[in-house]
């Protein structure tokens, strides 16, 4: 099997601007002949739902949640980057291609990373035209402050609720189409297959989730802006109800899976504080521009801090170890997010973590306090210090916040060329459901700009690319193709709600997590990740066979949809297992043991694995096959990431 | 902690449900409140009974997913989401009584589940501002004084749960629907369809069954987002001058 990646030819600055000449048009009236489906309305979804139905399409949006608005993109605190050049600082579109190139650890594709960059100041303005409240300056222009990992102040932002704020600009948008008509809104609905005919998607399959009705749906493309998968290690940044189900379960269809293994794992999280656990949240990696990153500089003091003996406050300045600033002095404490994380876990490891469990280390104000006054920084970060609180109990303006890496991101996803198709035609991925722009690692603020980007200015041109040439015949949704997939999907509803085992969902989905987090976690060994195969394979056996979940199909059950879910995952588990023991290089997020420097810092193998590693569905229980897309590089010169 | 949860149970819309009590044990004050549930849950899918059913999805206090009265006030004691309550607000062998949201406009699907769906309905009403993608200007000509923009946040920054409506004894959704008018009709870009909105929505807002606002502040005392009763006010005045001018009803 050989992927296409569609790249338009001609120097990188033009191919955007050529591919939107060459693609094919749909002439205005026969848009209204096409059928859209979206699923999931975060970012992504949203903007690609409005933007689609204000062109004329007709389109069914679904998610689980009871609204579109609450789409996990509604927590992302930090920003948005777009380079506009609005602080003079020497940003460029160029400048934010090549940061975000080199930042992804040099595995994404120029051309779909070079295209971001580009419509990257459209979003803005779409956002401001739609009433999205920005931070301002004095002025009445817009604000920017410099995030996670860039030497240019390129990010925009509304207080710590970025997300939130766009959000609810796509999801206005879409309201509007739902008024006219144009869209129509199927909420806590949840995808339960994709349905292809002649090799093309031409709907999907879900289940109602208050009445458990198993239902069809025909359109002449599908969209999914399904999100990540992060919640396959159980503890996560994500909401409690993300997961891989409508991604994974294309893939089961025949969509490739790429990359599966990139994870990025958050640098400034809330710690872990016992057992009961259900999720973690995430402390914006802005404080990271005020916040000084340390721990004792020897294990004694570090001892008698878990012992509750000193405080943090106690300890002198010569014994503290701000082991961020000491190892990179360029870039300090905002170093990409992988790298900060990986140090973290260095210094807890070396026995020198701050809390009961060892496993956390300082982010510490009180610098920034004295510099600029407890107002400002309450001014900038006043909602993550009062939440912050609110969790530990703890007073972050006193005493140092504790944070501590947790899964928050997925690079991998599934693989689309650079129309945002997966090679199944018609069937199309969008957001953080793809893989495509940011490689091994994400940059902070660069997730919204990517759904965004996807669904207001790339698939508004390339889907008319394709239902311009695949015609506008209808397909009922009662084709012999969708009643087998109903089928399916009833079959495994009965086989789920029969097995009435001993065990919880949530037991089954606690030990994947765990396995996952052990093993194909911040860093990978051959030796886990084989051992980690074993045990997952052995989970899934034991799940389909011991598994309790109660009540019926016909209503509202929520341990049901959790199940779905975690069978999936499961799988999913697998796969990235297997995807970071075959790459043997460390790559970002991807951290091998094997493959470091004398330093500590990843070490790539570009002779060996500058490619896209897409995994191909063979069957129940087979080893997927493995189909790679190289990576080539024609204008950013790969060398080892330095931040030094 | 060890404690006694009085929790509504209701099969589905139509039936008519009833308290039902539980204990939990070996609560840990570091858990949130929907950890708690979680703890309970577990219990009761290990008895075979069927667990409690409510809302929840971020639970970082932003998607406003979650619910719950508890022990009769929205989100509980303190002024944030439920799923960003801690246990430490409540004592050792205390009851802790847990109810769906109470409204016409908000029927209970089951358990503490209930449809927020006039919610959307009332945004989709006019709760934006009619630009298409593209074709807009650059972000930096629409100059806005940063005092009228941060007004504007604080009025955006709800979260759509319903404590409002669920705290008022009318379960008026003011709060809520005057939170949007209020920040198109601050921002530049809200002017154009500023009357036609205010119109609309409030429209809308009746037609789902909401009841009327008498200014008993109880929505904006139990808003997570401590959303300002003045957006209220603003949308009053929005109303009446939209009405006295009006050319669309």
């Amino acid at each position: 099997m050989i992927l296409d990646s569609k790249i338009p030819d001609g120097p990188l600055a033009e191919k955007w601007t050529k591919h939107k000449f060459n693609v094919k048009l749909v002439n205005p009236a026969n848009k209204r002949k096409y059928e859209v489906i979206v699923v999931g309305t975060g970012l992504a979804g949203a903007s690609a739902a409005a933007s689609l139905a204000e062109l004329g399409y007709n389109v069914k949006a679904f998610c689980f949640q009871d609204s579109p608005r609450r789409a996990h993109s509604i927590a992302a605190q930090g920003g948005i980057n777009a380079a506009k050049n609005y602080q003079n600082d020497g940003d460029s579109v160029y400048r934010l291609f090549y940061d975000t190139i080199k930042g992804g650890d040099y595995r994404a594709r120029e051309a779909n990373v070079y295209r971001l960059a580009e419509v990257s100041v459209n979003i803005i303005d779409q956002c401001v035209a739609q009433g999205v409240p920005f931070a301002r300056e004095y002025g009445g222009l817009l604000a920017n402050r410099s995030f996670g990992g860039a030497q240019v102040s390129r990010t925009f932002y509304a207080r710590g609720q970025t997300g939130q704020q766009l959000l609810l600009g796509a999801y206005s948008a879409l309201s509007r189409q739902v008024a006219n008509g144009k869209v129509k809104l199927y909420p806590r609905t949840e995808l339960m297959d994709v349905v292809t005919v002649d090799g093309k998607a031409r709907g999907i399959i879900t289940r109602n989730l208050i009445t458990g009705a198993v239902e069809s749906h025909s359109a002449h493309a599908v969209l999914l802006c399904t999100g990540g998968y992060g919640n396959v290690f159980f503890l996560s940044t994500n909401a409690m109800g993300s997961n891989v189900t409508a991604a994974w379960r294309a893939h089961k269809k025949g969509a490739l899976m790429a990359n599966p293994c990139y994870t990025q794992i958050h640098p400034t999280c809330i710690p872990v504080s016992g057992d009961h656990q259900s999720k973690l949240t995430l402390m914006s990696e802005s404080l990271r521009n005020d916040g000084r990153v340390w721990v004792p500089a020897t294990v004694e003091i570090a001892e008698k801090l878990r012992k509750g003996q000193i405080s943090p406050n106690d300890i002198k300045e010569e014994d503290r170890d701000y082991y961020l600033e000491r190892k990179y002095p360029s870039f300090g404490n905002l170093v990409p997010r992988d790298v900060a994380s990986r140090n973290a876990k260095y210094v807890c490891d070396e026995g020198r973590g701050v809390n009961e469990t060892g496993e956390a280390v300082f982010l510490d104000f009180r610098d920034a306090i004295r510099r600029d006054g407890e107002d400002t920084i309450r001014a900038k970060y006043g909602n993550l210090f009062d939440m912050y609180q609110q969790i530990t109990g703890d007073n972050p303006y006193q005493l140092p916040m504790m944070i501590y890496p947790a899964v928050h991101y997925t690079m991998g996803g599934l693989w689309v060329d650079y129309n945002l198709m997966t090679n199944i035609p018609g069937l199309y991925a969008l957001g953080e459901a793809n893989f495509s722009d940011h490689g091994a690692n994400r940059l902070g603020a660069s997730a919204l700009m990517q759904g965004l980007a996807d669904g207001y200015f790339v698939i508004p041109y390339t889907i008319g690319d394709y239902l311009a040439q695949s015609g506008y015949d209808k397909i009922e949704s009662d084709h012999p193709e969708f009643k087998k997939s109903e089928k399916e999907v009833k079959d495994r509803i009965a086989k789920l709600l029969s097995i009435k085992g001993e065990k919880t969902v949530d037991h089954f989905h606690k030990r994947l997590g765990k396995i996952m987090w052990d093993y194909c976690g911040m860093a990978r060994t051959a030796e886990g990740l084989t051992k980690a195969k074993a045990m997952i394979k052995e989970l899934k056996k034991e799940f389909w066979t011991n598994v309790k979940v109660l009540g019926d199909n016909e209503e509202l059950n929520q341990s049901l949809e959790k199940a779905h879910r975690v069978a999936d995952f499961i799988e999913l588990g697998e796969l990235m297992v297997d995807d970071a023991l075959h790459r043997n290089e460390s790559c970002g997020g991807h951290f091998r043991e094997e493959y470091q420097t004398p330093e500590g810092e990843a070490l790539r193998d570009d002779e060996n694995f500058a490619y896209v590693a897409a995994w191909k569905y063979s069957g129940e229980g087979q080893e997927e096959e493995l189909v790679k897309e190289p990576l080539i590089f024609e204008n950013v010169k790969l060398t080892q990431r330095s931040y030094k | 902690m060890n404690l006694t949860l009085k929790i509504w149970r209701q099969k589905n819309q139509s039936d008519k449900g009833g308290f039902k009590e539980y204990k939990v044990s070996d609560i840990s004050k570091d858990m949130s409140f929907l950890e708690m549930l979680d703890v309970l849950n577990e219990q009761l899918s290990d008895k075979g009974e069927d667990p409690v059913h409510f809302d929840h999805d971020c639970r970082e206090g932003i998607c406003g997913m979650c619910s719950l009265h508890i022990n009769g006030k929205p989100h509980g004691p303190l002024q944030t989401t439920t799923c960003q309550l801690h246990m430490r607000s409540f004592n050792d062998g205390e009851t802790i009584t847990i109810e769906p949201w109470r409204a016409t406009a908000f029927p209970v699907m089951k358990d503490l589940v209930v449809d927020r769906s006039s919610f959307d309905r009332i945004i989709q009403a006019g709760g934006y501002v009619s630009v298409n993608t593209g074709g807009v200007p650059d972000a930096n000509e629409i100059p806005i004084p940063k005092r009228i923009a941060d007004e504007a946040f604080d009025a955006a920054t709800c979260i759509g749960c319903g404590a409002c409506v669920a705290a008022c004894k009318n379960a008026s959704a003011m709060l809520f629907t005057s939170a949007k008018i209020s920040q198109l009709a601050m921002l530049p870009q809200g002017q154009v369809e500023r009357k036609e909105r205010a119109e609309k929505m409030i429209a809308q807002m009746d037609a789902e069954g909401f009841g009327a606002c008498t200014n008993t502040g109880a929505c904006s005392a139990e808003c997570p987002k401590g959303i300002s009763l003045t957006n209220i006010a603003r949308m009053n005045r929005e109303y009446f001058s939209a009405v006295v001018s009006s050319e669309n009803v």
